[in-house]
């Protein structure tokens, strides 16, 4: 074979080729608008702008709706042209169209001269929403004051609000502070002073005596019930009356009546902390007259609303926020702290996440590294995304039927018989509810841990099987660290469904109060068992259950406003811990 | 090695004219008087052919032996029994167009093709003697007596100590010592221990282009394989980085056996020691290199290796 003669016949002839037709432009004139792209640029930019206006709205009105809950204002004492008198605080103004009968009841020589501001203003007069309290003499909270009604209005400097455990709020000046019913100072400011003297120490006391009605009282109940749950685990092994039976009978007697030694020590406890509490009392007098003289372990707070200045209102607001975040409720919710919620909330997301998160990644990873595509894998990938679009309630319902009557209620037949009929596990409580929420986030997690797999570069798979690893050392060692930033966000996207979740929690647990945590110093400590105070059931309940609705409508924004902030802590938290995964794949171009 | 000049490709009559085959050589066997279009022309009506070995083949050593290899993706086959064997301690390199099939033979050695469903395999192929397809071998086992390296660097997502180290970590080695011993002498091997020695826990994937071929390379022999596969190591990087990679090919020459696939003619030209040119699944012509680029047997050989055809 010869090179040379081969290179030159293998010479082809150039080949001919018909001209490409060129398209001819039409218009001739510069570029158009839409051409440009000009109006998608404005399109796009606007759609931004209404999420924005819309986020940040809702954002602006649980912000200044939700802070301002706690702000002290100034006390207000008007007299109405009928002569009543009325001492309170303004929570509203708004525009409204009296109705006639209104008018009517107006003294005559008002009422022309009412009339004709009413035409001036087209029939609109303004009215105040007063806070007036002392429900135990009035029946009620509010009062709506309309402004022609008000003959006089002041500040009275002495004005007192005063927060207490039970009946709302009280407003009133102070008369006499009194020792074992005796009056000792009756100078508003000597009874001031006398009242920021033994406010603590009483408050203490109270304190100590509820740490005995709580937990010491608790401890001995428990004892008692533990007993009582083995003397009826022995009858139901043995049957009653048999030689089982009577001696451990014999010892639960024993039990009861050392127990009720121990309660006579704690009644006795309790009563003198009691008697000593009730020797100090603070008598008010209310704008109307009536006079009232309450005890001073009854008073959480009291505000002389026209007394303080910038720096006091501020201490007032500061000590309600602290109160709000670490007390519990009372008033049924309207007052008082929101802790176990916050505690119930927070445990219960994470305890979700815990549930979600593994049983999502295994199911994931089979779906993508272990099953063969195919129909059936098609058919299970559009279930579990469908899964996301089922009603929250619907897995409620679920959520009820099974885990806590099927599952629950099978526990407490092997585990708890002693107990029944009561249920132990058998009812709503916070595990049940996190695994509610971890079948309902669960969609969640899978498709956002298979994205993350499906973007992990076939490369490295290759890269690590051609160096002998197994299928899951594989996954272990390349596929899941390189997947993990992936998986992370699904975690904090549902840890965010997770902790907005109400409805199905309605059904599994979420309590309106809950006294125990569900994690406390009690053995064993974890009571999965237990009902809990959620957040978001907290503002339902506010909003819809609560019979002062008005004093629990601040409330609702206060609690929506804290909801969102932990929503958002858990969130950056999570977001903290993907920065730091994704930390570790620096500088990576593949 | 001689360098080839570079020449542009200008498409034969057969590249211009597919659909108008001339007449097919008789018998089907490739003749030197045959136009260019005829054996190519031939293959692609799948008439049987034999593949031209040279005689310089004869008398090596072979450490992977293929017999008679056929593959199919579903229905599609992309190999036609393929037989060739891969000398002990020399570099054979795997040229022709693209989707003749270089990538699936070689990627055949290591059975990677195991990951893909559809594949099926018949005839032969044996690895130091042993089958690389009988049913009862362990495929993780064989893997991990062969070394890999791909077309894009793939270092894994942790620091360059644990990417060298990584076949003995999943092989369950635990000894630091034993580690850090094989990561420095693996390294010095690669070229890479200089530039790398002070940040052995930085993330593999800071390092350029270059470098992480090279560190696939490290990793590819850190478990001392009895054959290297590289499927165009260089395709993805530059001309620098290329020639460094190329020199490691020859300073390996002798230690370890290597099967690389490239594109790149020159390339071939000067790091094998023998060539096997494929088109469309076959293996038309296979010896060595020297005589693959300047004496081959068949016109179809020459016009590509010569970039007239390709």
């Amino acid at each position: 074979m010869n090179r040379e003669a081969a290179v030159t016949t293998a010479r082809p002839a150039p080949r001919e080729r018909t001209p490409r037709r060129r398209r001819v432009r039409t218009g001739g004139g510069p570029t158009n608008l839409v051409a440009r792209g000009q109006p998608m640029v404005w399109l796009t930019a606007g759609g931004l702008v209404l999420c924005l206006c819309m986020v940040l709205g809702l954002l602006a009105l649980v912000f200044s709706q939700g802070f301002a809950t706690f702000w002290p204002g100034g006390l207000v004492e008007v007299r109405l042209h009928d002569g009543s008198l009325h001492l309170g605080e303004v929570t509203r103004v708004e525009d409204y169209r009296p109705g006639p009968e209104l008018i009517a009841a107006l003294p005559e020589e008002r009422r022309a001269e009412v009339e004709r501001e009413l035409a001036e203003r087209g029939g609109l007069a303004t009215r105040r929403l007063l806070r007036t309290g002392n429900y135990e003499l009035t029946n009620e909270h509010f009062l709506w004051v309309s402004d022609f009604e008000v003959a006089d209005e002041q500040r009275p400097e002495w004005a007192w609000l005063v927060e207490r455990m039970a009946w709302g709020r009280f407003y009133g000046t102070p008369r006499s502070f009194r020792i074992d019913g005796a009056e000792v100072a009756t100078e508003p400011a000597r009874i001031a002073e006398l009242f920021d003297e033994h406010h603590g120490p009483v408050r203490a006391r109270w304190h100590e005596r509820r740490d005995l009605e709580l937990h010491d009282t608790g401890e001995v109940n428990a004892r008692l019930e533990h007993a009582r749950l083995a003397l009826r685990e022995v009858e139901l092994a043995h049957g009653a009356d048999s030689a089982e039976w009577n001696e451990e009978h014999a010892r639960v007697t024993e039990i009861e009546r050392e127990s009720e030694g121990e309660f006579a020590r704690i009644r006795g406890e309790i009563e003198t902390l009691e008697r000593e509490n009730g020797r100090y009392g603070v008598e008010l007098v209310t704008a109307d007259g009536a006079t009232k003289t309450l005890r001073l372990d009854e008073i959480v707070r009291v505000v002389p609303a026209n007394r303080l200045g910038l720096l006091g209102r501020v201490g007032v607001y500061l000590s309600r926020w602290k109160e709000f975040l670490i007390d519990e409720p009372r008033e049924a919710n309207s007052e008082g702290g929101v802790f176990p919620a916050i505690f119930g909330t927070v445990v219960m997301t994470l305890l979700m996440t815990l549930l979600v998160v593994p049983i999502g990644v295994l199911a994931a990873l089979y779906l993508r590294e272990y099953a063969r595509a195919g129909w059936i894998v098609s058919a299970v990938r559009i279930a579990i995304n469908n899964l996301a679009g089922v009603p929250s309630i619907v897995f409620g319902v679920f959520g009820l039927g099974f885990f806590c009557y099927l599952v629950g209620g099978s526990i407490d037949r092997l585990f708890f018989e002693a107990k029944l009929p009561s249920p132990t596990f058998g009812t709503g409580g916070i595990l049940w509810a996190a695994l509610t929420l971890a079948l309902l986030t669960l969609p969640v997690v899978i498709v956002a841990t298979e994205e993350a797999l499906a973007a992990v570069p076939n490369s490295m798979r290759e890269g690590s099987y051609a160096c002998g690893a197994s299928k899951w050392q594989t996954i272990r060692r390349i596929v899941l660290p390189r997947a993990m930033p992936g998986i992370t966000t699904g975690m904090i996207l549902a840890m965010a469904r997770g902790a907005g979740e109400v409805a199905p929690l309605m059904l599994v647990g979420a309590v309106k109060l809950a006294p125990e945590l569900p994690l406390d110093g009690a053995f064993p400590f974890v009571h999965p068992e237990r009902s809990f105070m959620h957040l978001g059931f907290h503002v339902y309940d506010l909003g819809f259950q609560s019979q002062n609705s008005e004093a629990a409508k601040p409330m609702v924004f206060t609690t929506t406003l804290l909801l969102i902030a932990i929503v958002v802590a858990l969130n950056l938290a999570a977001i903290t811990v993907r920065a730091r995964l994704h930390g570790r794949f620096k500088g990576s171009h593949i | 090695m001689e360098l080839l000049p570079i020449q542009t490709p200008r498409p034969g009559p057969a590249a211009m004219k597919p659909t108008e085959p001339s007449a097919p050589p008789p018998g089907g066997l490739p003749q030197s008087s045959a136009r260019t279009s005829g054996l190519f022309d031939a293959i692609r009506r799948g008439e049987p052919f034999q593949t031209a070995v040279h005689a310089g083949v004869d008398g090596q050593t072979a450490i992977v032996e293929v017999d008679d290899f056929d593959l199919w993706y579903g229905k599609t086959q992309a190999l036609h029994e393929v037989s060739m064997v891969c000398p002990a301690g020399k570099v054979t390199a795997l040229i022709g167009p693209s989707g003749c099939g270089k990538s699936t033979l070689l990627r055949c050695v290591n059975r990677m093709n195991d990951l893909i469903d559809s594949v099926r395999v018949g005839g032969r192929m044996r690895l130091s003697g042993r089958e690389i397809y009988d049913p009862g071998v362990d495929v993780i086992e064989l893997r991990k007596r062969i070394g890999m390296v791909f077309q894009k660097p793939n270092p894994f997502p942790m620091s360059i100590f644990e990417n060298v180290v990584y076949p003995l970590r999943i092989d369950g080695e635990r000894d630091a010592r034993v580690l850090e011993e094989i990561a420095e002498s693996t390294l010095r091997s690669a070229g890479l221990w200089e530039e790398v020695k002070d940040r052995l826990d930085a993330s593999a994937l800071a390092l350029s282009g270059g470098q992480q071929q090279r560190l696939c390379i490290a990793r590819a022999i850190a478990a001392d394989p009895e054959v290297l596969l590289l499927d165009e190591p260089c395709s993805a990087l530059d001309p620098i980085a290329t020639g460094r990679i190329e020199e490691l090919i020859h300073e390996f020459k002798g230690e370890y056996s290597i099967l690389i696939v490239t594109h790149n003619m020159q390339q071939a030209s000067r790091v094998s020691d023998f060539t096997a040119f494929m088109y469309l699944g076959r293996l038309v012509e296979f010896g060595p290199t020297a005589e693959i680029f300047l004496q081959p047997q068949l016109k179809e050989t020459e016009d590509y290796v010569t970039g007239r055809f390709g």
